[in-house]
């Protein structure tokens, strides 16, 4: 169960302040607030050390704030205040490590940032156990001072795991529709933007409404539904290039709900060309439709793969009511597997097949619930409504995004995958809504 | 126009539509005819003419309501049907978008697929009513199109909707 919204401390008023500032920056169309609830104790305390800049020009980016942010989303860590960190050490050797036990922290990162001329930076740190006084890990990262967020996301994403054991996911891309003005003056956007909303990217833009975007596995492209040439149409884009391909476009009914599979050669999606809307699988080399649901009475759509490619759950109404069933990707019969709730809908898959998240509807109420597969399909939310959507999980599981409404306005929330710690994302102006989650990056 | 032919006429534009509220002083003279009647133009052959689009008080309701997560026609809308049909019967080139909507709960996909069957439905009603399917489409706009934005029963239903569009009169 979510317990209610806790007040929130002065520490994290700070963080809320400081991020707050930061946004007055480059990314003034988007504003972000850190809503903290609950479940703090469990998590691990961790200190970021503001990291020392040896020469060059003041930084864009507070790489060790970055760190923070990161690790107090997360849900997993605690990361001492700014205000909190008496001693700014840099380098291990100077690290006084009495003064972080007594402030009861676990770990200690500390670094440098080194100009390494050419425009670009070095970026050292290293993580230490305070109890054991044991270092844990030493590296080093290049980059223009330009991508220090980047490199940030990346020392976070290095320290989870070593911590945790899990590949960390900050350094990752999250995709999201945007709504901005009023009925036929609405203008559509899918933006691109860092796991924690910074750096927005317009990939698309439409008069008309566009839902439904999917990241392709290896994070190049986009599938997504538009109504900009009147009806339903999925389009698939390269989110470097531009360039982009319209893949499904029957003139009579609907083209929706486009999902990859693992191999990324096939979208499933849901057309109703032959009149009745049905899960096809389609083919992006050949492009030849494969029908998979043959079902003629009901809704079927929200398509989405099990990692191991071999089925594919979605939403259907056959028994009166939306609810969540599973197929062979190859066709065959399907299985209805959600049995809580009076509907269930959209489902998203966790990497390793284990979770399987979905908006469960009772009565007016609509929120994010989490099936665990692993465990007897036990049901439980990660979302208190009224009308969330939309859940999407981090390549790693260990959050999701998910959209809601705040009053009138489309909002996007980070969660943890406990339920614990949420982080909303707010458009200055409009609605955002539609969050997908996009793959580990390469680097 | 003299008094009672006036007040006759706007009697004739409120028959079925539901916003308009009587006078108290006045009556109609006499019992309002069928709808097919009710033109401002004189029709000769009992056929509507694209005039009555924008005169006649049947068919101008070009939006059909339904009850949640519902996509059967409610009795009250069967007259609009049956005018719609008529019209389209009268007129062979006339063609007709069907638009589906829906409220805001439940996911946008399912959504389509449930504005699409609300169209859909209308679509057969009308056939039913003798229009021919080659005059009409269905196109599904699920929840992206609401006409109203308050989260309360009274907003869904305005938006639990289907759109009669003539494409071509």
């Amino acid at each position: 169960m979510i317990k209610p919204m806790r007040k929130l401390s002065s520490r994290f008023a700070l963080i809320l302040l400081a991020m707050a500032a930061l946004l007055a920056g480059p990314v003034a169309a988007q504003s972000l607030n850190v809503d903290i609830v609950g479940g703090l104790k469990t998590a691990t305390p961790i200190v970021v050390v503001p990291f020392a800049q040896q020469g060059g020009t003041p930084l864009p980016t507070d790489v060790a704030d970055v760190i923070r942010n990161d690790f107090n989303r997360s849900g997993k860590f605690r990361a001492l205040a700014k205000s909190d960190i008496v001693e700014q050490p840099s380098r291990g050797a100077d690290i006084k490590f009495a003064t972080w036990r007594l402030l009861k922290q676990d770990y200690i990162t500390v670094g440098r940032i080194i100009d390494a001329g050419g425009g670009m930076l070095r970026v050292e740190y290293e993580l230490w156990d305070v109890n054991k006084q044991q270092s844990l890990l030493a590296q080093a990262f290049t980059a223009p001072a330009g991508d220090l967020r980047g490199v940030a996301h990346q020392i976070a994403d290095q320290i989870y795991q070593k911590i945790t054991g899990v590949r960390g996911a900050f350094w990752t891309r999250i995709a999201y529709i945007t709504a901005v003005g009023l009925g036929d003056h609405t203008t559509y956007s899918l933006i691109v933007a860092d796991s924690d909303g910074y750096n927005p990217q317009v990939v698309a833009r439409s008069k008309e409404s566009l839902l439904s975007p999917a990241w392709s596995p290896d994070g190049k492209k986009i599938a997504y539904v538009s109504f900009e040439s009147g009806n339903s149409n999925i389009y698939v884009q390269d989110i470097t290039t531009g360039s982009r391909q319209l893949v499904e476009s029957h003139p009579r009914g609907i083209n929706g709900a486009p999902a990859w599979s693992p191999d990324g050669t096939k979208l499933a999606v849901a057309l109703s060309f032959a009149g009745n809307l049905n899960i096809y699988v389609l083919d992006l080399a050949t492009r030849k439709e494969t029908r998979l649901t043959t079902n003629n009475l009901a809704i079927n759509t929200e398509p989405v793969w099990a990692p191991d490619g071999q089925s594919i759950y979605f939403t259907s109404d056959r028994s009166g009511q939306p609810q969540i069933y599973q197929i062979p990707a190859t066709g065959g019969s399907a299985q209805r597997i959600t049995f809580q709730g009076q509907n269930n809908a959209k489902a998203a898959v966790s990497y390793d097949g284990k979770q399987l998240a979905m908006v469960q509807g009772n009565g007016n109420v609509y929120r994010i619930a989490i099936m665990d597969r692993s465990l007897g399909d036990q049901v439980r939310f990660l979302s208190p409504g009224p009308l969330d959507d939309s859940p999407s999980f981090a390549p790693n599981a260990s959050m999701l995004l998910y959209a809601a409404t705040d009053g009138r306005r489309g909002v996007l929330y980070a969660v943890s995958n406990d339920g614990l710690v949420r982080q909303r994302l707010v458009l200055a102006d409009g609605n955002v809504q539609e969050p997908a989650w996009g793959p580990y990056r390469q680097r | 126009m003299n008094k009672t032919v006036r007040v006759a006429l706007v009697a004739l534009l409120c028959v079925g539509a539901a916003a308009c509220t009587k006078k108290q002083e006045v009556k109609p003279q006499q019992p309002a005819p069928e709808p097919a009647a009710q033109t401002q133009a004189p029709v000769s052959n009992g056929k509507y003419t694209p005039a009555d689009l924008t005169t006649d008080a049947c068919l101008r309701q070009r939006v059909v309501y339904f009850d949640f997560n519902k996509t059967e026609i409610k009795p009250e809308f069967q007259q609009i049907m049956a005018c719609h049909a008529k019209y389209l019967q009268d007129r062979p080139t006339a063609q007709v978008r069907l638009e589906g909507n829906t409220d805001e709960r439940g996911t946008r996909e399912y959504n389509l697929g449930l504005g699409e069957r609300r169209g859909n439905a209308v679509s057969s009603a009308l056939q039913a009513d003798g229009a021919s399917a080659s005059q009409l489409s269905v196109i599904s706009y699920g929840k992206e199109k609401p006409v109203c934005r308050e989260h309360n029963e009274d907003c869904w239903s305005k938006n639990r909707r289907v759109e009669i569009v003539y494409t071509a009169e």
